[in-house]
């Protein structure tokens, strides 16, 4: 290496520039981080608006599972399943609902922030990695919310009766539900380009909406589907919620399945999880 | 000699390998190979090399955006690696890509982020100080480079820090962009922060730079001042600095004989003469003497010194890579 010369040039106090504005010139630099809480609430007030603005995002979380529902209702497909059409389309709708956000949205507005480089700066700020995800997961949750009042007062006007012991594991579960999709939307988003986020999480959500036991029960799929759908997220939420809402009851074999899901799609998006 | 202030960033030995790469058949790839460097406070440090570098790598780093192979960094005293909130509060940091969401629109996005310090840099006085109102309707992605950058290097200081790293912060600035963001950093500098900043722009280290490590493939080749590296001289170039005399004149002049053999004399356009090399006053008296007995009055005429430039290509060669 040349080294040029030796010294290193001292540079003497601050020298006396006119300051060209009111407090920080002069001030003392550096500051405090806002507390933990803090960040994170408003990380997620931040995402949760950022969602609620966005066009399409808002068709893919209310507009298609309305239709969805609307579709149940008019069609024989689940007659024979429940006390009514309605009855047994809502829950399943409800799961919809979860998997439009937290997998679909919430992976491809990731996938796209990590390409122009948002997740890094924000893991530069004092928010940092944690305080991120942590932000998004409150965003899902307080959409999710949302879409929960929306559905279910357009349900109740098409005459939805769910069971009333069903409300708290039925919320219970589907807060796990949306923490499985979210590993798996982060899994997505973390690991391909952007362009193929959008494109698996969009067809992965036409495919388990159709096919994947989350409106349509498994009674009513293909004979090859059957088999399968119990161990997927779509199909173990989609049967959770049925139960609860329609028996009152847990399905304690779903949960165990949301729980794996969740386990092995947020270790996987921990350890495969590109920030740039 | 050292200040006696610690200093805000210090990395000694850094060692970065990238990969598995298929395009090197699955080997790891050293991006930066045992570099070292100090910044202080009240100063600004520049990392100048060319596109490729490890400048980039280097400061990433240092960030705490990626993890280092080997080798040490201390930020403000901590590492970056293992540092939390506390440390990030006190560090801005401009990326070389923005890094801002492109369907936000400005003052939100300042307010957001300044809502992650405790005691930020107001905002009005930020976005008055980088002139981001007259953008602030538009979104991010609308935004034309100059502005993106302003608003970027807005986001970086939204928490008052006292160390702010800039990676190629004059990239797709208008001249009054550059001279507005330049302004601001020299005023930064005598508040006491410690900037960083890479450029691969020969003219933004010499305009900003108060200490300039010369970053080629991967290490550091050398450092000074922008004064000492331009005294810096090769065993080769004797013992006067080297300068250019620019000059034009009538095409197809023959000065043979006129200066020193070692002064190189060219006619890179017809009738557009450079003559590099130590000159000295004798030089030059001959030539114009040379002028006035031919009766030539050079239509332009201009001594250059030896520029950052010069030495860069110097010491990291000039071969394109």
């Amino acid at each position: 290496m040349t080294r040029v010369s030796g010294a290193r040039p001292l540079r003497a106090a601050p020298h006396g520039r006119a300051p060209l504005g009111s407090p920080p010139p002069g001030g003392p630099l550096g500051s405090a981080p806002a507390p933990l809480l803090r960040r994170i609430v408003r990380q997620g007030k931040y995402e949760t608006v950022t969602m609620l603005r966005n066009g399409e995002q808002l068709i893919l979380a209310v507009v298609l599972p309305l239709l969805a529902m609307v579709g149940l209702t008019v069609t024989p497909l689940l007659d024979g399943l429940g006390s009514s059409r309605i009855n047994v389309a809502v829950p399943g709708i409800l799961a919809l609902c979860a998997m439009s956000t937290a997998f679909t949205g919430q992976g491809i507005s990731t996938g796209f922030d990590r390409r122009y480089g948002v997740l890094r700066f924000l893991s530069t700020t004092p928010l940092g990695r944690t305080g991120l995800i942590a932000g998004k997961v409150l965003a899902v949750l307080v959409v999710l919310f949302l879409q929960v009042v929306v559905v279910t007062a357009v349900a109740l006007l098409l005459g939805w009766q769910p069971e009333p012991a069903g409300w708290l594991p039925g919320m219970a579960l589907l807060a796990l539900g949306a923490a499985s999709f979210t590993a798996l939307g982060l899994l997505v988003a973390g690991t391909v380009r952007p362009e193929a986020t959008l494109a698996i999480t969009n067809l992965l959500w036409i495919l388990l909406g159709a096919l994947g036991g989350i409106v349509i029960p498994a009674e009513r799929l293909p004979a090859l589907a059957q088999a399968v759908v119990h161990f997927l997220p779509s199909g173990a939420l989609g049967q959770a919620l049925r139960d609860a809402f329609l028996h009152g009851s847990v399905n304690a074999a779903a949960v165990l399945v949301l729980l794996f899901w969740t386990a092995v799609a947020g270790g996987a998006a921990t350890r495969w999880f590109k920030w740039n | 000699m050292r200040s006696p202030e610690s200093p805000v960033l210090s990395i000694s030995g850094l060692v970065k390998d990238v990969g598995p790469l298929p395009t090197l058949d699955g080997k790891m790839l050293r991006v930066v190979s045992g570099l070292s460097l100090v910044a202080e406070r009240g100063q600004v440090t520049a990392l100048l090399g060319a596109n490729g570098a490890g400048k980039t790598t280097t400061i990433e780093c240092a960030q705490g955006l990626q993890k280092r192979t080997a080798g040490s960094i201390s930020l403000l005293g901590q590492d970056p690696d293992t540092a939390g909130a506390g440390l990030r509060a006190r560090v801005g940091v401009m990326l070389q890509d923005g890094g801002l969401p492109p369907s936000a629109r400005p003052i939100p996005l300042l307010k957001h982020i300044a809502g992650m310090y405790q005691d930020p840099w107001p905002i009005e006085e930020l976005i008055g100080r980088l002139g981001i109102d007259s953008f602030s309707r538009t979104s991010v992605r609308r935004l034309s480079g100059g502005q993106k950058q302003r608003l970027a290097l807005a986001a970086a200081l939204a928490g008052n820090p006292e160390v702010l790293f800039l990676d190629e912060p004059s990239a797709g600035l208008d001249p009054q962009s550059r001279q507005l963001v330049f302004e601001l950093i020299s005023e930064l500098r005598d508040r006491g922060m410690g900037i960083i900043l890479t450029t691969h722009l020969m003219d933004d280290a010499q305009r900003l730079a108060d200490y300039v490590y010369i970053i080629d493939a991967g290490r550091n080749v050398a450092e000074g001042t922008v004064t000492q590296l331009l005294q810096h001289r090769l065993p080769s170039a004797g013992e006067q600095h080297i300068r250019t005399l620019l000059f034009e004149a009538e095409p197809g002049l023959d000065f043979t004989g006129v200066l020193p053999d070692d002064v190189d004399v060219t006619e890179a356009r017809a009738g557009s003469y450079a003559a590099t090399g130590a000159l000295t006053p004798a030089d030059l008296a001959a030539i114009t003497a040379w002028w006035a007995a031919h009766g030539i009055m050079p239509s332009s005429l201009s001594l250059e010194a030896r520029s950052l430039e010069d030495v860069f290509l110097d010491i990291s060669g000039r071969e394109i890579r």
